[in-house]
């Protein structure tokens, strides 16, 4: 992944107000086993009453430059694809779950209709054919969700990133993960 | 006070989700097992010679291959998409432990059956080879290699031993898991349930005085492990420390404390402690508590492991 895209996705955790539009859109999109999600709304709310604090954000594969889940994989099902997005071909896929044990994000799950793992694939159908959004990003009414390449400087999603304060999920992990958090 | 809500189905929210169940736990209590009879045959083969050895002990190392295939089954059961299981052997992936596990599983077959063919009394082998003539050559073969098969079985033994705390302990996601002391833990406990396993044949007197032996130091060793595996949760972050009250008044407090520690160890240790002292033969009583302690460790293990992660850590920045 030196050359090429480099594909990233930053959620405005100010603006995300939980509204599930992105978990609903991706089961359609994506047509997501019933029950189960590829993206999901994170709510954490801390300290006591009256002082709390709210922190909504929603969530999804961080497809990560050093995926744990893709060191796991013992057949090479798990596999980075074009700008570094994380997908499973599910031709190869034994439903091991060691990818599953892997992931510290839980990201990932047995699709109980194909017997094998599924996760976010960042619309890479969308990618493929030219379109330049993901799906939970179009449907978003707060506009928190960007997705775009961060090997290009001009792009939307860098200089958001150069201008705002980010965070990502547990970077002590050492996965760097490509899904930013705008603080 | 935290207050966590998701949408998503995740196992660390509810435990209904957890990957890995029974199959994979006794899928690793028989691949223990087969890691220390190949080891502990494979040194008889070396230490002792022919006329010494009980026609139980020479025909021990097919448990092997038998309980292999056992816990090969529970492996495949386990697996979601079963038909995909050659995908297993059309790569080779060096990051994955599962797939260092699924080739070194291929080796230990024939090693194993060899090395069981060598170990057999001549008189048995002889019957058999009336019946299969065509058998012969790689039968010869194996006999007279039976010293380099003997050495092959311990190595692989070894691999195997270690390979199943590996693939646990290779996860840096499970907190539970990601240490380097479940490699040589498994290893030990893989020997000691060898031993126990072996202890229930009709072994001849000074091989049960032996093993028995064996098979006590094996526990204080797996005791000096387990100890300082915890210790090294209790002394790391927050989620190892999270991790390790799992066991400290968490929800697998009674289980691990009774079944692995009282029943699986001490009971077992203090037998042969005391049978030591009183020069008896060791009986089959330990070895079957030994056998349980074996079994309800790697289940403890797989299951209280998915109940750790960095819960707190994706809460609190």
């Amino acid at each position: 992944m030196k050359h090429g895209k480099r594909y990233a996705m930053a959620v405005d955790t100010r603006t995300c107000v939980g509204c599930s539009a992105c978990v609903i859109v991706c089961r359609t999109e994506n047509d997501v086993a019933p029950g189960y999600s590829r993206a999901w709304v994170f709510t954490a709310t801390t300290g006591a009453f009256p002082d709390l604090h709210m922190e909504v954000r929603s969530e999804r594969c961080n497809h990560c430059e050093n995926a744990p889940c893709v060191a796991a994989c013992p057949t090479g099902a798990s596999h980075y694809g074009p700008g570094g997005i994380v997908l499973v071909d599910a031709a190869k896929c034994t439903g091991c779950k060691a990818c599953i044990a892997a992931c510290p994000y839980g990201a990932r799950f047995v699709d109980p209709r194909t017997r094998t793992v599924d996760k976010c694939t960042f619309c890479v159908h969308r990618l493929e054919r030219g379109l330049a959004t993901t799906a939970c990003q179009e449907v978003c009414p707060t506009r928190s969700i960007r997705f775009g390449d961060l090997s290009d400087p001009e792009s939307d999603i860098s200089k958001l990133l150069a201008g705002r304060e980010h965070y990502t999920l547990l970077p002590a992990a050492g996965t760097g993960p490509r899904l930013f958090l705008l603080k | 006070m935290n207050e966590i809500t998701t949408t998503r189905a995740n196992a660390l929210i509810d435990p209904t989700l957890h990957v890995w169940h029974a199959e994979v736990a006794l899928y690793l209590f028989l691949g223990g097992i087969v890691a220390g009879v190949m080891v502990l045959t494979g040194l008889a083969l070396l230490r002792r010679p022919e006329a010494q050895r009980s026609r139980a002990l020479a025909l021990t190392p097919w448990h092997a291959p038998v309980l292999l295939t056992a816990g090969l089954l529970f492996l495949w059961l386990d697996l979601e998409n079963r038909w995909n299981v050659l995908r297993f052997y059309l790569t080779f992936r060096p990051a994955s432990p599962m797939s260092w596990g699924a080739w070194i599983l291929l080796a230990i077959y024939p090693i194993s059956i060899l090395a069981a063919w060598a170990s057999t009394p001549a008189l048995l082998r002889d019957a058999v080879l009336a019946r299969f003539p065509r058998l012969r050559a790689p039968a010869d073969w194996a006999v007279r290699r039976v010293r380099s098969l003997a050495v092959w079985s311990v190595l692989a033994g070894i691999a195997l031993g270690v390979y199943t705390g590996v693939l646990l302990g290779a996860m840096a996601a499970r907190p539970l898991w990601n240490s380097a002391i479940l490699g040589p833990l498994f290893l030990v406990s893989g020997l000691s349930t060898g031993a126990a396993l072996m202890l229930l044949a009709r072994l001849s007197e000074p091989e049960r005085r032996l093993l028995g032996r064996i098979d006590t130091g094996l526990i204080v060793v797996e005791i000096i492990l387990i100890a300082l595996w915890l210790l090294g949760l209790a002394a790391g972050g927050a989620a190892a420390r999270d991790a390790v009250r799992l066991f400290f008044g968490g929800p697998f407090t009674a289980a691990f404390w009774t079944l692995v520690v009282a029943l699986g160890l001490l009971t077992p240790l203090l037998a042969g402690v005391i049978e030591h002292r009183r020069g008896a033969v060791p009986g089959r009583a330990a070895a079957i508590f030994v056998l349980i302690g074996g079994l309800a460790l790697r289940w403890i293990i797989v299951l209280a492991g998915q109940h750790a992660g960095y819960v707190a850590e994706l809460t609190l920045r």
